[in-house]
């Protein structure tokens, strides 16, 4: 069976990728609605901007956030004079990787969902006299729900399927930055092979839980609204 | 269509490996006197090479699961002895290469005084220790904090290196304020070279033999079983040395 530890940091990780997911419907839907409608020049240097944890290795990303949250960068300075302390080995520092590391994966799937919503919809709702505020929760946020669903899906599965960033700023303290992928090189590190199996096991079936779901709820027929 | 025969054809050349080069996987705390032995090697030798550092744990899996290195310098003799029990490794030509120095190390100057009374203040923010399951250091470490009966104390902050590379970096970036490492990593010609730092006695932990060996890809492979005997030669001995080792 499971240990101990390796409940500690499977809690851990869903503690982690749950809270990531949260924060990012709040900062992904803004940017998703801008970069769907808007027809500024920076549509093109922002979209690149969110993109780029697809393709930079975790490596940099963590070693910029260890640079940048470190006690002499710009974001230790900042919380430090907040009184925070610094990021780097707590469990927030993750939080607040994580959230970079997976913005495209929340704001990819919302800008194609309301793309896919055309003018048509909102130039009704304007002529029905509805605020921009009331459109968007009215109109849009319904609309778009299966965007929602997806974006929340693969921001959370994603998060969960961090290493190297966590790696980098981490610092691999049980129950506070020990994720399940950390503790599962651990064991591997230490010749543990059969707790690594059965934890590896673990998050294989999780992942193939996940996808199968969103796959099945992509390929169903639509329901009329 | 020939353009993309050509690249096609240098993509695939440039996997392949020359056959007088030697791989050699190295334990991350002995990767500075490492760069500077093989230079040496490779101009007395005219052999070429191909270094790895990195985690022993990981090395152990990797070989044991057929990594092609040829030479291993661990961070242990208890990894080593197992390779060669295993049949991994070829047998008799284990031996300690170095034995290794721990040392309480902070990249501020005048932060660690000669007793380390700092760790019993409690006065910094993190300690960082190289994993103590799997990094011999990091079990040296420990053993050390208990023997001071700071285990305890300390332990809350803990933040652990995933081998000694990275236990150091966490200091040297200013993350954490001290961190146990290796000697060799901030010692040169018999000085500490930044920071300040409390050298640990040896008799605070079991001493860290760290031993070398010839693996089953090398045997009979000369440039390896030329590596393996300039590393028992005095030359190497003492640049071994020089950066705070001791000898068995």
């Amino acid at each position: 069976m499971l240990t101990e530890t390796d409940l500690q940091a499977i809690w851990l990780t869903v503690r982690l990728a749950a809270l990531t997911t949260f924060i990012l419907f709040f900062i992904g839907t803004p940017i998703a609605w801008w970069l769907a409608r808007t027809r500024s020049w920076w549509k093109g240097p922002c979209g690149a901007v969110v993109a780029l944890p697809l393709v930079l290795p975790p490596s940099v990303l963590g070693f910029y956030l260890l640079l940048a949250m470190g006690p002499n960068g710009p974001v230790g300075q900042l919380t430090q004079s907040l009184g925070l302390g610094t990021l780097p080995f707590t469990f927030w520092g993750l939080v607040v990787a994580s959230v970079f590391y997976s913005l495209p994966f929340m704001v990819q799937p919302l800008q194609n969902a309301f793309e896919a919503i055309g003018e048509r919809p909102l130039e009704v709702a304007a002529t029905l006299r509805a605020s921009p505020f009331d459109t968007f929760f009215s109109v849009v946020l319904p609309l778009a729900k299966p965007g929602f669903f997806t974006a929340g899906i693969l921001s959370f599965a994603h998060t969960v399927g961090e290493f190297g960033v966590v790696l980098m700023i981490g610092g691999n303290i049980p129950g506070v930055t020990r994720v399940a992928s950390v503790q599962i090189y651990d064991h591997v590190e230490a010749m543990e092979y059969a707790d690594a199996h059965r934890l590896s096991a673990v998050m294989l079936a999780f992942s193939f839980a996940v996808l199968l779901t969103m796959y099945l709820r992509r390929n169903q027929p639509r329901k009329e609204a | 269509m020939k353009r993309l025969s050509a690249l096609l054809a240098a993509l695939f050349a440039a996997a392949g490996l020359h056959a007088v080069e030697v791989q050699v996987a190295v334990a991350a705390n002995f990767t500075a006197p490492m760069q500077q032995i093989v230079t040496e090697f490779e101009k007395d030798t005219g052999h070429v090479v191909k270094l790895s550092f990195g985690a022993t744990g990981k090395f152990y899996a990797q070989i044991a699961n057929g990594a092609p290195f040829e030479v291993f310098l661990a961070a242990d003799d208890t990894t080593p002895a197992k390779l060669e029990r295993e049949g991994l490794a070829v047998a008799g030509s284990r031996f300690t290469y170095a034995v290794g120095t721990l040392v309480l190390w902070s990249s501020k100057p005048n932060f660690i005084d000669a007793k380390a009374e700092v760790l019993k203040s409690g006065q910094f923010n993190k300690l960082s220790i190289a994993n103590p399951k799997t990094a011999p250091y990091g079990a040296a470490a420990v053993e050390t904090l208990k023997k001071l009966n700071l285990l305890e104390a300390v332990q809350a902050k803990f933040v652990q290196g995933e081998n000694i590379s990275q236990t150091l970096q966490f200091v040297s970036t200013g993350n954490a304020d001290l961190g146990f490492v290796a000697l060799s990593q901030v010692f040169q010609d018999g000085r500490i070279t930044s920071g300040s730092a409390w050298i640990v006695p040896a008799d605070m932990h079991e001493p860290i033999f760290q031993d070398a060996l010839i693996l089953k890809r090398g045997e009979n492979k000369p440039a390896a079983s030329a590596l393996h005997a300039y590393l028992k030669s005095d030359k190497v001995r003492a640049i071994i040395r020089r950066f705070g080792y001791g000898s068995r």
